[in-house]
């Protein structure tokens, strides 16, 4: 039972943990961003120490799980934010996962947010994280709709092509 | 080691030890334009959209809370709205297609020893640094 509503409630307290870690560390100061990318001019490298502090404690915990899992033949979403199912003849670069990348850092250089300090500094009532959002809100309901869903137009077996 | 690059070891560490709750508890990688992404899709389950809406309320709970606490973590902003609008749908855009942001790709996909996040992180990082070298590095200008 304990265990249970402790589930339930894991997401939001692993939200609220991440806001903390997020501006402790500086995230969510614009500026310390632009500095951190500002690598010909006065470049701050603090940032950096916050992507490896949090590999330092991910990663043990999410190579032990991997491992647990390949025994108990679980699986979990393994790529980026795991909406993508991690495919197993994945190409190492592709358009869309270079592209929107290269797209991504241009937004991230000029805003000086990403998604999670966006969405911190939002709850911070801070005006430009609202803009920030509502462009990026906006932006991400657009490309769901105009990429087609695959589960809903997917063809019938008997209809399909067949593959190499 | 000076003070600074401590405290960010100590909010990245914070940082992982969240996506390793989310890991084990939910069972799904703390990349959060994803789970943003999700949250706000009409077509998503409400199975599926109620730890999503839930991550992201706590972010945005934690983000009032440290407002209270602890106001000096959060810095001005670098641009005007209309370039700020422009930067979050590029961030919008970028991440659907990339599959993954700094928490996605940065800190999930390289705990997870995944070369396609390394991949994607060396080229949001470059594209970043080209960014701010064409538009500076905003503030007073």
């Amino acid at each position: 039972m304990k265990t249970d509503s402790f589930k339930k409630l894991a997401p939001l307290l692993s939200g609220f943990v991440f806001a903390i870690g997020l501006g402790l560390g500086g995230m969510t100061q614009p500026l310390k961003v632009t500095a951190f990318l500002d690598l010909f001019g006065h470049w701050d490298p603090s940032l950096m120490f916050v992507m490896g502090g949090a590999i330092m404690v991910h990663m043990p915990v999410a190579l032990w799980l991997r491992k647990r899992d390949a025994v108990t033949g679980t699986s979990v979403a393994v790529e980026g934010c795991g909406v993508v199912a991690p495919a197993v003849n994945q190409r190492l670069f592709d358009f869309k996962l270079v592209g929107g990348a290269a797209v991504f850092g241009a937004g991230w250089g000029l805003g000086g947010f990403c998604p999670g300090p966006g969405l911190v500094s939002l709850g911070a009532g801070s005006s430009s994280a609202v803009a920030f959002v509502v462009g990026m809100a906006v932006a991400m309901a657009l490309f769901a709709k105009v990429t087609v869903p695959h589960a809903k137009y997917r063809l019938p077996n008997w209809l399909r092509l067949p593959t190499r | 080691m000076n003070s600074t690059w401590l405290l960010s070891l100590g909010g990245g560490a914070l940082i992982g030890v969240a996506a390793s709750l989310l890991l084990v508890f939910s069972r799904q990688s703390a990349g959060i334009s994803g789970i943003f992404a999700g949250a706000i899709n009409p077509n998503t389950s409400n199975a599926d959209r109620s730890w999503r809406v839930m991550f992201v309320a706590g972010l945005v709970l934690g983000g009032t809370v440290l407002m209270f606490a602890r106001p000096t973590v959060f810095g001005s902003s670098v641009r005007s709205i209309p370039w700020l609008l422009l930067a979050g749908a590029l961030v919008g855009v970028g991440t659907r297609l990339s599959g993954g942001c700094t928490s996605g790709h940065g800190v999930c996909g390289l705990s997870q020893l995944s070369a396609r996040s390394l991949v994607a992180t060396l080229t949001f990082i470059a594209t970043g640094v080209v960014t701010v070298l064409l538009m500076g590095a905003g503030g007073s200008p």
